[in-house]
Formats: structure tokens, sequence, C-alpha cells
């Protein structure tokens, strides 16, 4: 694990990878507790205060949505059920990629085709009319958005991790273990995964602000996360209806999503760049 | 007139220094040589000089060209100064030329960006200059593209555009370290035709090339100059003790006992092995044909060929790594067959290999302790942690480390370190025999002779059998007992070390021994008295391979495949071994 501890302690002297590290851990922080400590509640209406703008009476910091809920409590679900998303999804996208991937580029040859032209295929399906097609068949599930935007992501994984598997069985330190009469459940375990971790580390940062973005912007088209529930996508499409006289109801949930995004893209690229050095070296 | 001057010339990246207060000249028309082992910083004076260093090094002092400073320099009076005052030859060919612009594109722009001559004129001049360094049909490699031409060709072409604009210092960083012997030979006497009047700046590790090519010598450690001289008087009374080490390390081909045949049990026999690979569009690449070779416990035998003769297809395949079409592989009594995966423990217990590139086969991520233990892991399952840490630890100390190493991972090591970990590897099982496929090619002079006497020292102790592949002759004559020599694919010669060195029957491996450089300004070698180079292994020439470049190919030859002969106990393979084994 040496790729691990290496560019941890590397990334400590990478400042926007710091700073985007600390930004995010403080709003997954402060989106736990808020609802908490916040006197309301995310369901609980107040026809008093419609679309009330932020004020530090009644800790309404955020303001408040036109059926007159806490909009900071309602942005901190949307934050959590993002975040939730993005990483579920990842880690999803993580598993399958990376088993299939391996399996394929292992074992190679004819099941290595096969596998491979399963995968084109899927990429070929336009999206969208993927994702409406599982809602029209299991009804609107809040699981299914996971499932659906890790059964996308993991198309992507699982080619690149193919490839480095295919590079690492050609390589002399696989060829000594062979010649050792190392079995091959021990290559695999101890030679080729290893090797495979950086890589695929990279590629999970990467992974998730393009799932958050993709659940926001099925949110934003009503086919994600339904009332009450809510998503940072799901609040930006409530906010573009009140635009015109509570912009602040687009404009918060708005900034933490590309707040959000911003820190995971800054992360994964300080990531990229820091394992792209150590192959370069 | 002094060409070049630097002076008090330091170059440091970040906290290191890589040169160090480094001072010389160099003058109209000389040929001066700088010598030293990896990271003494001969590649770094060069960029210096041409003004070539990166952003990331630091450069102090002065480097004069006719006059001219060149450190910190506009890229302007850099432009002036470069393919006119100067020029470069680089170590690799393939990525100094542009992959996507014809040859004799690259070589015009070069005349018209320095004005030298436009149009038709410099086309001419192109032309004129490919002809000059021998390139074969000059109009076609006019339009030939990069990876068109050979190793060989590609580093004429190379010359051929450092020289065009007829600059006054001509600097080659490791002309021909790339390339095998025989054609190292041809472009080392290129350069000394070609370069009349322009001074030579000749950057080298190998001592050998030095003693025949150079008037002057520069020695660098760690980025110091330790020694100048005159070559003569450096070979024949070194004053630094670094110069006196690398001279002792540089192996010699003319010099030393050659080793005795030891008789001893035959452990591994391969009989009749071929082995070929598909390619593209169906054909087949016969990358061995009908090959046998045995060894004995307590033998070295040194496999020799130039690249492309089949001499890692012939071992990977005995191994079990590659699949081979015939041929049968003995080992102590017990055939072996199928991939390595499948055969016997045993035979895969006492069977171990070497790498050439010792970084590239430890894996990256496992600590030397775990590198070292493993085949135990595999082979002595029922070994207590203690007891394994200790075997580890004792096998360490064979190869000469200390049990400080246990605990670092492969990028941590130097080369000569990385590989004796891997001989460590291979030897914590005490295997039978011992496969080295080009074990040294990479390691420096001096870590080469400590890795050799390595080997020697565990054969002495164990009786180890060792098949050693090499291109380098020097190395063969320090390890082995006997000798095979391999031309695409096929047997050459297969004789005992001492009658090879002192009377080789085959034509080709006297070209091999000619071509081969020696440290001693008296007696230099490194004649080039094969032309051409290895042909394409896809369609090797009819009849005996070697005959397009033999010197006393006769018709037969051209049509008939000479068969392996015994003569005088020595095997070879050629129609007129009897009148030319002189």
């Amino acid at each position: 694990m040496t790729a691990l501890r290496s560019t941890w302690s590397r990334l400590g002297q990478n400042r926007t990878a710091k700073a985007s590290a600390g930004v995010l851990l403080g709003v997954i922080f402060i989106s736990v507790l808020g609802p908490v400590i916040s006197p309301h509640d995310y369901l609980q209406t107040d026809f008093d205060n419609l679309l009330r703008p932020p004020t530090f009476s009644d800790m309404q910091l955020f303001g408040s949505d036109d059926l007159g809920r806490d909009l900071f409590v309602r942005s901190m679900l949307g934050v959590q059920v993002t975040i939730l998303v993005a990483i579920v999804a990842s880690v999803v996208s993580l598993v399958i990629g990376v088993v299939y991937g391996a399996v394929a580029g292992f074992v190679g040859g004819k099941v290595d085709a096969v596998m491979m032209r399963f995968v084109d295929t899927l990429y070929a399906l336009p999206f969208i009319f993927f994702v409406i097609l599982l809602m029209v068949a299991f009804e609107r599930n809040f699981l299914l958005i996971f499932v659906a935007i890790g059964a996308i992501n993991w198309l992507d994984m699982a080619r690149i991790v193919r490839g480095q598997t295919m590079s690492l069985r050609e390589r002399e330190f696989v060829a000594a273990a062979r010649l050792m009469g190392v079995p091959w459940p021990r290559i695999i375990v101890r030679h080729i995964a290893p090797n495979l971790m950086g890589v695929v580390i990279v590629y999970v940062t990467l992974t998730i602000p393009q799932a958050i973005l993709v659940e926001s912007f099925l949110s934003f088209l009503g086919l994600g996360i339904q009332e009450p529930q809510t998503s940072l996508g799901a609040l930006v499409d409530a906010g573009v209806n009140q635009m015109e006289g509570a912009a602040w109801m687009l404009l918060i949930p708005a900034g933490l999503l590309a707040l959000i995004l911003l820190c995971f893209n800054f992360f994964g690229d300080a990531m990229r760049d820091l394992l792209d050095v150590r192959d370069a070296s | 007139m002094t060409l070049l001057r630097v002076d008090g010339l330091t170059i440091r990246y970040g906290d290191t220094a890589v040169v160090d207060d480094l001072g010389f000249t160099v003058d109209a028309g000389e040929s001066v040589g700088l010598v030293g082992e990896s990271g003494s910083g001969k590649t770094q004076t060069a960029l210096a000089i041409l003004g070539l260093l990166p952003s990331a090094a630091n450069a102090a002092g002065s480097v004069l060209v006719q006059g001219i400073e060149v450190l910190g320099a506009t890229e302007k009076t850099l432009n002036d100064l470069r393919a006119r005052r100067m020029a470069m030859v680089f170590q690799d060919p393939m990525q100094a030329l542009n992959p996507f612009v014809r040859i004799g594109r690259q070589m015009r722009r070069i005349l018209i960006a320095h004005r030298v001559a436009v149009g038709r004129d410099a086309d001419a001049r192109v032309l004129e200059m490919l002809k000059r360094v021998g390139l074969p049909d000059p109009e076609r490699q006019f339009r030939a593209y990069p990876h068109q031409l050979s190793g060989g060709m590609r580093q004429r072409a190379m010359i051929a555009s450092a020289l065009i604009a007829e600059p006054d210092l001509l600097i080659a960083d490791e002309p021909t370290t790339a390339l095998d012997v025989t054609v190292q030979a041809q472009i080392l006497e290129l350069l000394e035709e070609l370069r009349e009047a322009t001074a030579l700046l000749l950057i080298t590790h190998d001592l050998g090339i030095i003693a025949g090519r150079c008037e002057r010598m520069l020695v660098l450690e760690h980025g110091r100059l330790v020694e100048a001289g005159s070559t003569g008087s450096i070979f024949r009374d070194p004053q630094h003790e670094h110069t006196v080490a690398l001279l002792g390390a540089a192996p010699r081909l003319d010099r030393g006992e050659t080793l005795p045949t030891a008789a001893g049990k035959k452990v591994l026999d391969i009989r009749g092995v071929s082995v070929s690979y598909k390619e593209r569009r169906g054909d087949r690449l016969h990358a061995v044909r009908d090959l046998n070779l045995a060894v004995s416990a307590g033998e070295t035998v040194a496999v020799v060929g130039e690249s492309g003769s089949g001499k890692s297809s012939l071992v990977r395949a005995a191994l079990g790594l590659v699949p081979m079409q015939a041929g049968r592989v003995t080992f102590c009594g017990k055939a072996l067959s199928g991939p390595a995966q499948t055969r016997a423990i045993a035979a895969r217990r006492d069977l171990q290999l070497v790498f050439q590139d010792p970084v590239a086969s430890l894996n990256p991520q496992m600590r030397v302790a775990d590198v070292v233990s493993e085949p135990l892991r595999v082979h002595a399952k029922d070994l207590q942690q203690t007891e394994r840490l200790e075997r580890v630890t004792a096998t360490l100390a064979k190869v000469g480390l200390d049990d400080s190493y246990l605990g670092r991972y492969p990028h941590e090591l130097s080369g000569g370190q990385a590989q004796r970990i891997a001989i460590a590897r291979a030897l914590i099982l005490n295997p039978k025999v011992l496969v080295c496929d080009e074990a040294v090619a990479a390691l420096d002079g001096s870590v080469r002779q400590q890795i050799l006497t390595l080997l020697r020292d565990a054969q002495r102790d164990s009786g180890l059998a060792i098949v050693f592949i090499t291109h380098d002759l020097a190395v063969v004559r320090a390890i082995s007992h006997r000798v095979l020599v391999m031309y695409l694919g096929r047997l050459v010669e297969f004789a005992d070390c001492a009658s090879l060195f002192s009377r080789a029957r085959h034509p080709y491996t006297q070209a091999l021994l000619e071509a081969v450089p020696v440290p001693d300004p008296a007696a230099p070698g490194g004649k080039a008295s094969l032309s051409g180079e290895v042909p394409s292994i896809l369609s090797p020439p009819p009849g005996c391979a070697f005959h397009p470049r033999c010197r006393y190919a006769a018709p037969i030859c051209t049509n008939e495949l000479p068969g392996a002969r015994d003569l005088d106990g020595v095997t070879v393979a050629c129609h007129l071994a009897e009148e030319i084994g002189t």
C-alpha cells in the first residue's frame, strides 16, 4: 500500500487539495449537525412565512421556500442526499467495474472480447432513456437512483481496470512470480491488485463529482429524488420556479452544489497529478 | 583555437548539485571523450553546453562557445549557435527525430532555418549528406519516415542532420549505446571519418570507445572532474583512484584467464527447440530454429548474439514462459513441457531466472523482505515466520546486502541493489539452474563486476549451473565456460570459452570479436569488419542467413543452409569453416 501512503503524505503538501478536503469535511459536518441543532424541520410548513429571505431571526439562515419550509434544513438534507448518492454510486461502480475489468483483463482472449462487447453495447444506450425505462419499470425509488448512476459509471471503471490489468499481466515481476510457481490467485492478490490501487483511487475521486452531477440533473428533470425528500438538484429545480421573487432559493443550493463539485474535482485532480508523477519517475 | 570553454559549471536541481565546478576546454578539430558512470553528470553537461537544460535546473558558471556565453543566453543567441556552431547526436535517434516528418524534410528545415541553403540547393545538400553517412539508396531515405529505418540507419540519419550545417563542434551523447556491437563499430568509424575539421565531444560510459577515438579524455565522478589528460597517458598511468577503478572495472576482451570447461552432471538439456510467434496477417516469426543446448552443474554457458538473434526466446521457451513449436527440454532426467505454471514443483524450484531490468522484475508494491521470501511462501509453506526471516537475511548477506534493506521498496534501491535483490530471490531456494537474461547489461562497470563476482561465488559454493544471455563479449569472457553464438535464431558456433576467444571458427564470431572496443589505446579494437545490419527475422536471407554480410561468402552459402558440424570439439555452422577457421 505504498501508493496510498506516499500519496497521502504528498497530498498534505498540496494546498488546493488540502483546502478542498477541509471544505468538504466542513460541509458534510454541518449538513449532519445543522438539521439537529436547527429549531426547524424539513417537512414543517409555515404559511405565515412563505418565501422569507435569509434572516438571523428564528435561525432561518437561508430563508424559507414557497411552502414556508426552512431552506437551511432542506439544503443540508439535500447535501446529505447528494453526497450519499455520489458515494454509493461510486462504490457500486467501483465494485462492479473493478471485478469486471480485472476478470476481463486477466483472463483475456474470447472471454475478454465478449465481456468488453457487452460494455460497448451498454455504452451505446442513451442514458436518460435508460433511466426513464428503469423508473417506469420499477416505480420511483430512492435506491433506484443509486443503481442507475452506478450502473452507468462502472463502464468507464471496467475499461480502465481492464487496460491496467492487461499491461500488469505482461510485466516482468508477474513473469518472475509465474516462474517461481506462485499460484494464480496469489499473483492476483499480491502482484496485480496492489498495483491497480493507484489508478482505481484516482478514478473513484473523479467519479464522485460526475455522479453528483448526474443525480442533480435527474432530480432537476424530476426523475430523481421525490418530495418531500430532497437533493440539491431538486432544490435548484424548485429555485428556478421562484427565481424572480426569491433568488436565494436558487442561489443557495446552486452555490452549495458548485462548491461541492469544485472541491471534489480539485481533490481528484490533485490525486491524479500525484500518481502521474509517481508513474513518470 | 579554443572552441569551447567551460568554467566553474555547476548545475543544481533543488539542493543537489549534479555537476559541480566543472571546467574544461575543447580546441578546434580536437576529439575529447567525457567518461563517467550513470549519474556522473555527463548528459547534464552536454545539455548545458547546448542551452537545453530544463527550467528546473539551476546553472552557474560559464560556458563559452567561440567566445559567446551560453548560460542565460536568449533563445535567439542560442539558435544562432546551434546547428552551425555546435550540434548534438543523441543516444536514442528514435526520440530525437520527429516521427511525423520525412527524414529529408527534417534536414532541409535545419538548412532553411539557419539560412544555409534554400530550395533545390537545400535538397541537394541533404541528399549529398545522406550519401556521405553511408545510407543505402539516399533518394529513398530522403522520403522515408524515421520508423522505416533500422536503428543503425536512424543513427546515421541523426549524424547527417547534426553535421549538415557544418558545425564546428559536435557533441555525441552515448551515440552507440542503443546499438548492436557491429553497428556500433560502423557508427563510430563513420563519426571519425566525417567530422574532419569538426571538434568532437564524445560522451560515453564505455572506456573502450574513448580509447580508440579520442585524443584527450575527461573523467567525471558525481559531477566533479577528477582527471583530465591525453587518452594515452591516462590509460597508461591513471592518477585518480576513480579512474583506476573505472579502468579496473572495464571488462577486457583481450585479457584475463578464460575459465576451463567444467564437467559436471548434465542438469538442463534443450534439444531441437524451435520458437515462433504469430505475426499480423498470419505470418510466423521464427525466433529460434532447431537449437540444442546442454548445461552441466557448476558450469556457465553464455548465449551470445545481436538483437533479434533469438537468445531470449530460446531460454524463455525452455523456462515455459513462451510456448515452443518443437523440441524437448529435459531437466535432471525429467522431461519438462507446457507453460511454467503447469510444471512440476521441483522444476520450478530448481530453475530460476534473473531479468535484464531489475526494477521492472520487482513488484513496486512489495518490500524487499516480501520479495525475497515469496519463493519460500510458495515452496516451503511449513516454514515458521522466524525461520523464513533467517533464510531471507542469510540470502541477502550472500548477495552483499545487510538487513537494513528488508523494509525498503524497489524504487528506493539503486539498479545494482535491485539486481542483487532479484538474484537473492532467485537463489533463496538453492536452485540447480540460474538463467540470467542480460542481467548486467543495465548496470555500471563497477556494479557489473560485483554482480559477476557474486554469480561466480554462488556457482562455486553450490555447483549452480548458469545460462548467461548477453550481447557483451567481454562479459562472456569473464564469466562463461562455454559459449553459444546465435544469429537470426540459429546456432552459429558453440565452443568452449578459451577456443572461442583464441580461435573463432565462424566468420560472424570473428567479426563480433573484432567489433568490440577494447579499453587500450594501443590496441583499441572496435573494427567495423561487418557491413550492414542484422536482417529482419521475418524474411531471413536464403541459404546461410549470414551470407549477405559475410566477407568469405561463396556461391554455396547463398543456396544451402549450413548444418551444425563438429570441428575439433567445436560446433560450427559454416560451409567454409575448415578453410577460414584460423
